[in-house]
């Protein structure tokens, strides 16, 4: 493409100031767990972003590859005694392995494809919190790695995920893959007429995006080293995913970045002090959005003629 | 023009539900020739041209491409092959520019390198190339649906309505670029309303009636057969 290196450029300034910001952080704000919590999210977006983003499929149960990127990691640290990053990537291949079986839900368009999706995300929850797999997943009554507890490893390792994540997105922006998923996205049968290869473009950034969910699953589950079913697998985590990634502006890559890092600074400001007041003006927020800057903050800059990547 | 036929359709068939829209279809066309598809509307026309590009699939028959069956290929192979269409309302990338809507078509379904200034030169967009696609005129995006087919390096053309809307010297300027192509030795078969601009481009038309070929031959021969006349103005 014509502009890839001056985008390759932004890109990797992009994620210079993604690592340079939050290895710097912690020097300067001391609750470590809420950087932590707010690079999950950022990357969760990002990951969702380049389902969602890039061929418009919104994936409601996205938290289910979070979850089960989690539990897979957790059942590795416990059954296998592996190193913890190994199992970290067990994570992401575990909940590869879902998106694969998922893969035919791709047949599905619109909101057919978001609630199947969301169905598919409560299968695993149900399965996978049935008391009849205590010994495996501990059943209702959660899971416990803390003999791999460090939380300064995990939020490094997330941090990599993170910045894993924005490359790919980057990635999907800028290259020739990138090219035919913008073609994709608008018009797929003139993409397919075009030449591009739809039915494989859509899977490979569906189990691409699912990995990532996956790797985030497994570096949260380490970082908290002690969790139930519900904490990973709770619907909140992929309406608030959306809405990071909507606000911020999807199918860019510092959209789902500044959404998420926006809104978890106004929710670890007012939402764990007065969860009330975060609600309601949560609410608002998402009614100003819907109405005023439907293609998220970074239309903004578009508007200003600004080269968003 | 080689003898050998490019393309073949031997009988092909398709269904919505119990509906039958196109029945035993058999014709072919050679390298470097126009075939006109004319009938009235809901003849089987763009059918007959989803069916060739792989937008929908026949129920049976064959579709032969230099003699190979093509009829249960995707789409993105059969246009890798050498098979490409424009759309009867243009189906342009709207948020991209002129230049990448031309650029998607010559990385994925090209062969052979592609000058992207060369076609958007050639269908007049040169001047626009750096402006949303969305923001072209219809007849733009029509000329646009053509260069993206074009860069495909395309051996087979199909071509549908590209004359609607468009004014006489308009008219003349596809005509003549419909032309250059076949001369270059791109078979194309054009679907059309306007019958005077199809007989400036070529002789040879097949006429559809309820999915039903009804004639094969020139326009002059087509307008006296008592199977057309009653298809266009009922029988």
């Amino acid at each position: 493409m014509r502009n890839a290196t001056g985008g390759t450029r932004y890109a990797v300034a992009v994620l210079a100031t993604l690592a340079v910001a939050f290895v710097a952080l912690p020097q300067v704000y001391g609750n470590q767990s809420v950087l932590f919590t707010m690079m999950t999210y950022m990357a969760l977006a990002q990951g969702l972003n380049l389902v969602y983003g890039f061929t418009g499929y919104l994936p409601f149960g996205y938290v289910g590859f979070f979850g089960t990127g989690a539990y897979a990691c957790s059942i590795l640290v416990t059954f296998t005694g592996l190193p913890v990053l190994l199992c970290v990537i067990g994570g992401g291949l575990a909940a590869l392995l879902i998106g694969l079986i998922l893969g035919p839900l791709l047949r599905l368009s619109g909101a057919y494809f978001s609630i199947a999706n969301l169905a598919a995300s409560q299968i695993i929850y149900y399965v996978v919190s049935n008391e009849a797999l205590k010994p495996l997943t501990g059943g209702p009554y959660g899971i416990k790695i803390d003999q791999v507890f460090a939380p300064t490893a995990s939020y490094a390792a997330m941090l990599v995920v993170l910045l894993l994540t924005t490359a790919l997105a980057a990635y999907f922006r800028l290259s020739r893959f990138g090219l035919g998923l913008r073609a994709m996205h608008q018009n797929p049968i003139s993409a397919a007429v075009a030449g591009v290869n739809i039915v494989r473009a859509r899977l490979v950034v569906w189990l691409v995006s699912a990995t990532v969910a996956g790797l985030i699953g497994g570096v949260y589950a380490w970082n908290l080293s002690v969790f139930y079913p519900d904490a990973v697998f709770t619907l909140e985590i992929s309406v608030f995913a959306i809405v990071f990634a909507l606000f911020g502006g999807v199918g860019t890559v510092i959209g789902p970045l500044l959404g998420a890092g926006l809104l978890y600074t106004f929710y670890a400001a007012i939402g764990v002090s007065t969860p009330q007041y975060f609600q309601l003006l949560y609410g608002s927020l998402i009614v100003f959005l819907v109405l005023f800057l439907p293609n998220g903050l970074v239309s903004l800059l578009v508007r200003r003629k600004l080269h968003v990547l | 023009m080689s003898s050998e036929p490019l393309l073949r359709l031997e009988n092909i068939e398709k269904r919505f539900g119990g509906l039958i829209v196109l029945h035993e279809q058999s014709f072919s066309v050679s390298a470097g020739e126009i075939l006109g598809l004319v009938g009235p509307n809901g003849s089987g026309k763009t059918t007959t041209i989803n069916v060739i590009s792989g937008v929908l699939r026949a129920n049976s028959g064959r579709i032969l491409f230099e003699g190979k069956e093509i009829r249960n290929q995707p789409i993105f192979r059969i246009a890798r092959l050498g098979i490409n269409r424009s759309f009867q309302v243009p189906k342009c990338f709207r948020a991209m520019s002129a230049r990448e809507n031309i650029e998607v078509a010559a990385t994925f379904g090209a062969h052979a390198p592609v000058d992207v200034d060369a076609i958007l030169d050639e269908i007049g967009l040169l001047r626009h190339a750096g402006e949303p696609a969305g923001s072209l005129t219809v007849n733009q995006q029509k000329m646009l649906d053509l260069g993206r087919a074009l860069a495909t390096n395309p051996r087979l053309l199909l071509i549908d309505e590209i004359g609607a809307g468009l004014n006489p010297s308009e008219l003349g300027a596809i005509a003549a670029l419909l032309k250059s192509l076949a001369a270059r030795g791109i078979a194309l078969i054009v679907v059309e309303h306007l019958l005077e601009f199809l007989n400036r481009i070529t002789d040879r038309v097949i006429v559809l009636g309820a999915g039903r070929m009804l004639f094969e031959g020139s326009l002059a021969e087509a307008s006296r057969h008592p199977d057309v006349v009653a298809a266009f103005i009922g029988g």
